[in-house]
């Protein structure tokens, strides 16, 4: 009882600082609003009201590094693959310009509704795998890995094109057996701690588990730089580490169960918006 | 060198003492609301090393998900389960085992880890290096759990 009361006045004391913080909105550049805040999409509704970006949970100073490019870390790998994009790989003599051109053109739009189905290859294709379809096929170059540094800046210049458009993944048609896949994976616990996504980011999201508090897990700022490791993170290196976090045997990056769950966690992301490269601890 | 063979000479005295009476995690009897009533061991918990497994991140790590005046001098404390402040009070050493043996028996559906449990798991792993396990021990040893359980004991309002 005597701690509530302090508790209770403590808010009161901080709530200037605090709850502004909360409340604040994200706008890049002092030009790109971004929607950190919106109502749950349909097929969420009975789980969630709201959906928040993980932007919502940094403290004021990891917020701030995401308002401005030249603040923003991972702005330096997104110059890089802009010259990845125009430089020549492979045995076709091809880049990535040759075939589609500017990157500020031909690539607006994509991030926000990737994973998709592809319909000539039969699969559900995450942005990492067309990056790598193109390497391979139609450039005739390495793949590049699938979390490494290459690859989450190219995922980063194709997520710049997008930023500020909601994420809007389809769920249904033929995404439908994978959608169900990855939600099932979402709600199956793992490990010896015996948790699952929705432990902590459905039930527990807003509260702190020892220093860390608590998103709801989206992936639409990824890939994410962290200040942790100092590098653009994605999404699969992070569903990696939260599932060795539970003490159990992880899925690999690019495996059938990650591009299933990448397709629902984005999909619970749907009216976000495309972020990426957000600035996360 | 002498003390790392002094504590191994410990540990296997200390081993063949108790061994007779610690309980396994699949021998463990519980009642019908998850209380165990018998020690796991035999031997008084020790409540100074219960604390210090608490608030241990390499060992109990309860502070991840619990605060409580008790350790207040320790940083970060977690949220996501309630405050363990004169828990003593209202929970029999019993029920404290049960919660701590296997939280499920007591919350159906929790979300706070059996720490005295090997089987039963999904994908279990090799402590956090995300490979697979190949033999589990329990989150925490019988003697631990009988410490926690005396510290916890000792939190009356
Ligand atoms: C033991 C608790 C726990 C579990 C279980 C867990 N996570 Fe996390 N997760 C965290 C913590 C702590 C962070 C870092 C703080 C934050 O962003 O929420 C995090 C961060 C994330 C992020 C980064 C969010 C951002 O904005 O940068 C994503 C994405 C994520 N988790 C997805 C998942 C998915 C998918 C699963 C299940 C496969 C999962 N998590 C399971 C604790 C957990
Ligand atoms: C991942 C989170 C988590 C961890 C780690 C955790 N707990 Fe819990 N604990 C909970 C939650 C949540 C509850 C509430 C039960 C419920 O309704 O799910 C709880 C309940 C309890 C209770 C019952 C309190 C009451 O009011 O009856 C005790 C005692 C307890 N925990 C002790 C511990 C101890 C000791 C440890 C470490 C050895 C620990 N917990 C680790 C989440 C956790």
């Amino acid at each position: 009882m005597k701690i509530k009361a302090v508790t209770a006045i403590a808010a009161v004391l901080l709530s200037t600082s605090v709850f502004a913080d909360e409340d604040a909105e994200l706008v890049v550049n002092g030009e790109i609003e971004m929607v950190t805040k919106t109502a749950a999409p349909a097929h969420l509704s009975d789980a969630l009201d709201e959906v928040l970006s993980g932007w919502r949970f940094r403290s004021d100073e990891t917020q701030l590094m995401q308002m401005d490019d030249f603040d923003n870390p991972g702005m330096v790998a997104v110059d890089a693959a802009a010259e990845a994009w125009d430089a020549v790989e492979g045995s076709e003599g091809k880049s990535c310009a040759s075939c589609h051109g500017d990157v500020a053109d031909s690539m607006v739009g994509v991030r926000a509704v990737y994973p998709k189905w592809n319909d000539a290859a039969e699969e559900v294709r995450t942005l990492a795998m067309q990056i790598n379809d193109c390497r391979e096929n139609k450039m005739g170059a390495e793949k590049y890995g699938y979390t490494s540094g290459d690859m989450a800046a190219m995922e980063a210049l194709i997520s710049v094109q997008s930023r500020g458009m909601p994420v809007n993944v389809a769920i249904d048609g033929p995404v439908q057996a994978t959608w169900e896949a990855g939600k099932d994976l979402y709600y199956t616990r793992t490990g010896q701690l015996d948790l699952s996504c929705a432990s902590c980011h459905e039930q527990n999201y807003g509260n702190m588990i020892r220093a860390d508090h608590l998103s709801q897990g989206q992936i639409n700022g990824f890939p994410v730089y962290r200040l942790k490791n100092a590098k653009l993170n994605t999404a699969h290196a992070r569903f990696k580490g939260c599932v060795r976090d539970t003490r159990a045997e992880t899925f690999k990056p690019g495996s059938a169960e990650f591009i299933a769950l990448e397709l629902y966690v984005a999909s619970r992301g749907n009216g976000l918006s495309v972020e990426a490269p957000s600035v996360r601890n | 060198m002498r003390l790392t063979s002094l504590t191994v000479a410990a540990g296997l005295a200390l081993a063949s003492a108790s061994f007779a009476e610690t309980v396994a995690p699949g021998d463990v009897v519980f009642d019908e609301y998850g209380a165990v009533e018998a020690s796991l061991t035999g031997v008084a918990g020790d409540p100074a090393n219960g604390r210090s497994v608490i608030v241990s991140k390499k060992r109990g790590n309860c502070i991840a998900c619990h605060s409580a005046e008790a350790w207040a001098d320790e940083l970060f404390h977690g949220e996501v389960g309630p405050t363990l402040d004169g828990v003593g009070g209202y929970r029999s050493a019993a029920e404290l085992r049960g919660i701590l043996v296997n939280s499920k028996k007591t919350f159906e559906g929790t979300v706070m880890p059996a720490y005295y449990k090997v089987d039963g798991f999904n994908r279990p792993g090799d402590a956090y290096t995300g490979k697979a396990a190949k033999e589990l021990s329990p989150l925490l040893t019988a003697q631990e759990i009988e410490d926690v359980v005396a510290f916890l004991a000792s939190l009356q309002d």
